[in-house]
């Protein structure tokens, strides 16, 4: 393939991208020579507002093309793998501006413009993540979003807590990388390519010339380093300092876009890279044999490790942090190894993750405001003050947890049928039990709100704003728990006829 | 057929929650008004479509289908594209019917024994009708995908109804409920998806019809192993509901922890989902393997009626007298399924809807009683005929009923599910018949310490019944008295869907 002239391209379809930079830059100069004058509060909606406009244009992008369009050698890819990851983003970004909007009123944060423009950056980092099949691009993009969330992380200048766990993320998410750019050097050196659908036939040459040890390396190394983003096991310690210490709507935005971002990238990455290597026995492929196994291992200690040790939590956003730890570790299921059912599972459940979490995140931060801690007992009694909000929060547990009528149940189901259609009864008898005992700690929040009594029974006065938000969340929650066909059609019709393995797996033809 | 009849009646309580929601908790007396009669319209429904339903045929009746989700597997095959349907089914059949019945008519007395709740009555009613609907969609839905959603829709309000309204260690009970019954509810799923994605479909005539079809080509893929497998975990599942021996602990504590109008649901129908479902799908699908085990469900159920009564003689608590009681009631559940034959199963479904209602007696008497003395222990109560002759005597009569006397609805059942068990195992039988002789003993042994004998000082000059706690204790020694004298009010809807089930059965027992 020869590179192309650069005007050559329709640069049209990268337009969603342009716009969150043009944003980016744009809210950040207002900050500096304006930033005294306008309220912070327009930063912010601006910010909302580019998101909405970026997000119009995928979807555009997403009607506009029925196969992948490629900028320089898959450098950028526009595909329907990576616009729906896109539109998830977006959509956490645009939920992490709005419950931000009430939150940093209080003056906790000192430069909010800082913090919507850096949200900006940090989505565009997930943008590119979601859309190259090229490992530099992806590494720049991953470097964008990690750089962005540390220092979101702490953003609480005068909070203790905050900085130490800012201090934390940057060190432990620089050893993750260098352990990714470790396995990505090794990939290089056995292929010469950083081209990932060059890889994937270089690399299986490399297997058959001997050289499968290092291509072994090589896997274990990137799904270590790539662990990271998605706190999964064995990467996943970070989790619940930084989980803590991060406003609470970074920690939504951590616990959303980036790990869908992070999911993304493992997908693309390792999947298509290792797609044609075949195994020790040569008989089978190797992705779908040891490889896919390795994640399900992965999996399965994200799931006991986040769940048993979510039970000891008393503070909300540690418990959190576990929990997301075992969501990772659902998520991971599907691609164990991934079947045609993959893509559905996994946008359905970020899809409803993204609703939870948000929702779920926003009543925390309602709560631990007005009570000044993050301890459990702030929940207590939580029912007789305000009962919207703690019916509202047991709809985001109730899912969390995986019953039924809610959009997390339907999610759970999806990945069971998934693996069960593989056969994998090890790998869904570990996520049965891990989600029973996930119950006793989802429960142990329903416990306080509605069973013990708090330190006052006056009402809670809640934001209006934030107030509409959970609650549009909550019925969301249980709408597409009722009518999961709403989303699973959308997936099917606007994704899948150009989405199947073929193309995905497939450079562009440009 | 526009036909919605089923719907409404499952759906009917939700009328009187949208009419709770809008009255102001203060308002206990309309509240509790209102949730009482707010049950009429599912008792109204269901005793029409008793009246209404057709003996003779075999066939699902009142049947509902609507298209409801599709999961996509992505491929399209010349041009049609593979989905998974999961389709919104209702219909009932010979078995279901009267267990509806029995749903509607023990909701209604249920909710009027409620009339003694204190506490925070708005929720309490809300919760109650939730748990209506699950416990009604459980017998109604023809669907493995609907019936689990509503057998877990019971899950939730009962976790509440125990936890806020139950007595001392009202949490721990609530917490072992949910972890016991969300183990359960996990391995049922698992069995339901193994079925759907081996057999594409989810509705649950078809399984049937695919499974117990010689020769299917569904068998290549369902080897022998796998069937055994799968009815295995439907038997724990639903096992764990019964409960069965080693399963049981949690229900212990409930039945002593949760509220009297509690436990009458609970003792008289959310065991019963157990039952059924273990007919319906244990056996009802997989008749071979379910004949294979029978002679260790047998042994299980000999085990329930021993360990039962035995314990229930050393209780020092009544409501444990009646827990343990109940435990060995079910365990003659297992001895008519273990029989495999008509009338065995036959004894086995009158006990369940016998014990439903004797259970529901006792355990409403039980509160009448506490309601007057805050006691149920055996050493506190004692002469309680004198004072209150009215409620004694109903106390006696129950009791008889529960130990079989002829005449009443527990002498029938016992006496078809060992008739049926003596037609195959019959020294299962003949072990299993002391358990009768010692219900006898355990339950006069109890019933008499309470009623006559040295009278302590806090049970003299109790009030006897009011008229509202008469009306339950009519109507439900009114319906064990009717099922005992004129049996064919039960037997015959049941008779043509036992049918079904029966001659599979034989055919394979030879």
């Amino acid at each position: 393939m020869e590179v192309k002239d650069i005007f050559s391209y329709d640069w049209s379809y990268l337009l969603p991208e342009f716009i969150i930079l043009g944003f980016a830059t744009f809210l950040s100069l207002l900050d500096l020579f304006a930033g005294k004058r306008l309220g912070k509060q327009v930063i912010g909606w601006l910010a909302f507002l580019g998101t909405v406009i970026a997000a119009i244009f995928v979807i555009i992008n997403m009607n506009a093309l029925d196969k992948p369009y490629s900028y320089m050698i898959d450098m950028i890819r526009i595909d329907d793998y990576g616009n729906a990851f896109k539109l998830i983003f977006l959509a956490g970004t645009a939920f992490a501006i709005l419950i931000s909007l009430s939150y940093l009123k209080s003056g906790e944060i000192q430069h909010r413009g800082e913090y919507y423009y850096l949200l900006l950056t940090g989505l565009l980092g997930a943008m590119v993540m979601a859309s190259s099949a090229d490992l530099i691009t992806l590494f720049v993009g991953l470097e964008l979003l990690s750089l962005s969330s540390y220092v979101l992380v702490g953003l609480r200048k005068k909070s203790q807590l905050s900085n130490e766990s800012a201090f934390k993320y940057v060190v432990s998410g620089s050893i993750a990388t260098a352990v990714l750019l470790f396995g990505m050097s090794y990939v290089y050196g056995l292929t010469g390519t950083t081209h990932i659908y060059e890889i994937s036939f270089r690399l299986a040459e490399a297997g058959m010339a001997g050289y499968q040890f290092l291509v072994y390396t090589a896997f274990a190394f990137l799904a270590v380093g790539l662990a990271f983003k998605i706190s999964a096991a064995p990467n996943h310690m970070w989790a619940p300092d930084v989980y803590q210490g991060a406003p609470t709507p970074v920690t939504a935005f951590l616990a959303v876009v980036s790990k869908a971002a992070g999911f993304a990238l493992i997908f693309r990455v390792m999947m298509i890279s290792f797609f044609n290597v075949s195994d020790g026995t040569g008989s089978g492929r190797f992705f779908f044999e040891e490889g896919s196994l390795y994640l399900g291992l992965m999996a399965a200690a994200s799931m006991i490790i986040g769940n048993t040790m979510a039970l000891r939590q008393t503070n909300v956003k540690r418990m959190m942090a576990y929990s997301g730890i075992a969501q990772a570790g659902y998520l991971l299921v599907p691609f164990v190894p991934p079947t045609s059912l993959f893509f559905g599972e996994v946008i359905f459940y970020l899809f409803g993750y993204l609703l939870v979490s948000f929702g779920a995140f926003a009543v925390i931060m309602v709560v631990s405001r007005e009570q000044e801690t993050e301890d459990l007992k702030g929940f207590a009694g939580l029912y007789h003050r305000s009962p919207v909000m703690a019916i509202a929060m047991s709809i985001f547990l109730l899912s969390l947890a995986g019953i039924p009528i809610t959009v997390g149940f339907f999610g759970k189901f999806y990945l069971f049928m998934g693996t069960l259609v593989v056969e994998n009864y090890w790998l869904a008898a570990i996520m049965i039990i891990t989600s029973v005992i996930s119950y006793y700690y989802y429960f142990g929040i329903i416990r306080q709100m509605y069973m013990r009594p708090g330190t006052t029974e006056a009402p809670m006065v809640v934001p209006k704003g934030i107030w509409t938000f959970i609650l549009i969340m909550a019925i969301a929650t249980v709408l597409f728990g009722a009518f999961p066909g709403l989303v699973t059609d959308y997936i099917q019709i606007h994704f899948n006829p150009s989405f199947d393995f073929g193309n995905m797996l497939s450079p562009s033809s440009q | 057929m526009g036909n919605i009849l089923l719907s409404s009646l499952v759906f009917s309580p939700l009328l009187a929650i949208l009419v709770m929601s809008f009255i102001p908790g203060r308002h206990a007396g309309v509240i509790k008004q209102v949730g009482i009669f707010g049950t009429l319209p599912a008792l109204i429904l269901a005793g029409w479509m008793f009246g209404m339903f057709d003996y003779e045929t075999a066939n699902l009746q009142f049947v509902e289908k609507h298209n409801w989700i599709s999961i996509p597997i992505g491929m399209a095959q010349a041009g049609t594209v593979f989905a998974f349907e999961i389709n919104y089914e209702l219909g009932v059949d010979g078995i279901s019917m009267p267990l509806i019945l029995l749903t509607a008519i023990i909701g209604t007395l249920a909710a009027i024994a409620s009339w003694q709740i204190k506490k925070r009555q708005k929720e309490y009613f809300i919760l109650f009708h939730l748990l209506l609907i699950g416990m009604l969609g459980v017998f109604a839905a023809d669907n493995l995908f609907l019936f689990f959603i509503f057998f877990e829709l019971t899950l939730v309000p009962m976790y509440f109804l125990i936890g806020i309204w139950g007595y001392g260690e009202r949490e721990q009970a609530a917490n072992k409920f949910l972890l016991y019954n969300g183990i359960g509810s996990g391995i049922m799923l698992l069995a339901f998806i193994v079925i759907f994605v081996i057999m594409r479909t989810l509705n649950m005539d078809e399984i049937t019809a695919i499974l117990t079809t010689p020769g299917h080509p569904i068998t290549e893929i369902l080897t022998p192993e796998m069937r055994f497998g799968i009815f295995l975990a439907l038997f724990i599942a639903f096992a764990i509901k019964l409960p069965v021996f080693p399963f049981h602990t949690w229900m212990l504590r409930v039945h002593v922890q949760a509220p009297p109008s509690i436990v009458m649901i609970h003792s008289g129908i959310l065991l019963k989902m157990g039952a059924y479902g273990l007919l319906r799908m244990g056996i009802g699908f997989f008749p071979e393997q379910a004949y294979d085990f029978s002679t260790w469900m047998a042994v299980l159920g000999i085990i329930n009626i021993l360990y039962g009564a035995v314990l229930a003689f050393v209780q020092k608590d009544l409501k444990m007298v009646l827990a343990y009681s109940s435990i060995s009631h079910m365990g003659i559940v297992l001895l008519g399924f273990a029989s495999m034959n008509t009338i065995g199963f036959q004894g086995a479904m009158f006990q369940v809807v016998s014990h439903g209602f004797i259970s529901a007696l006792l355990f409403f008497l039980i509160g009448v009683i506490w309601d007057r003395t805050q006691t149920s222990l055996l050493d506190d109560l004692g002469g309680l005929a004198k004072s209150m002759p009215f409620v004694s005597g109903v106390l006696l009569a129950g009791g008889m009923a529960s130990l079989g006397l002829p005449g009443m609805s527990g002498f029938i059942s016992e006496f078809f599910a060992f008739l049926g068990l003596f037609g195959r195992l019959p020294v299962m039988a003949a072990v299993g018949a002391i358990g009768i002789v010692l219900t006898a003993v355990y339950l006069l042994r109890a019933i008499l310490k309470t009623t006559f004998g040295p009278t302590p000082g806090r049970c003299t000059g109790l009030a006897d019944a009011q008229p509202m706690e008469v009306i339950p204790m009519v109507v439900l020694l009114g319906c064990i008295i009717l099922i005992g004298v004129y049996p064919a009010v039960l037997g015959n809807p049941m008779q043509q869907a036992l049918k079904t089930i029966v001659p599979i059965v034989t055919g394979i027992g030879g």
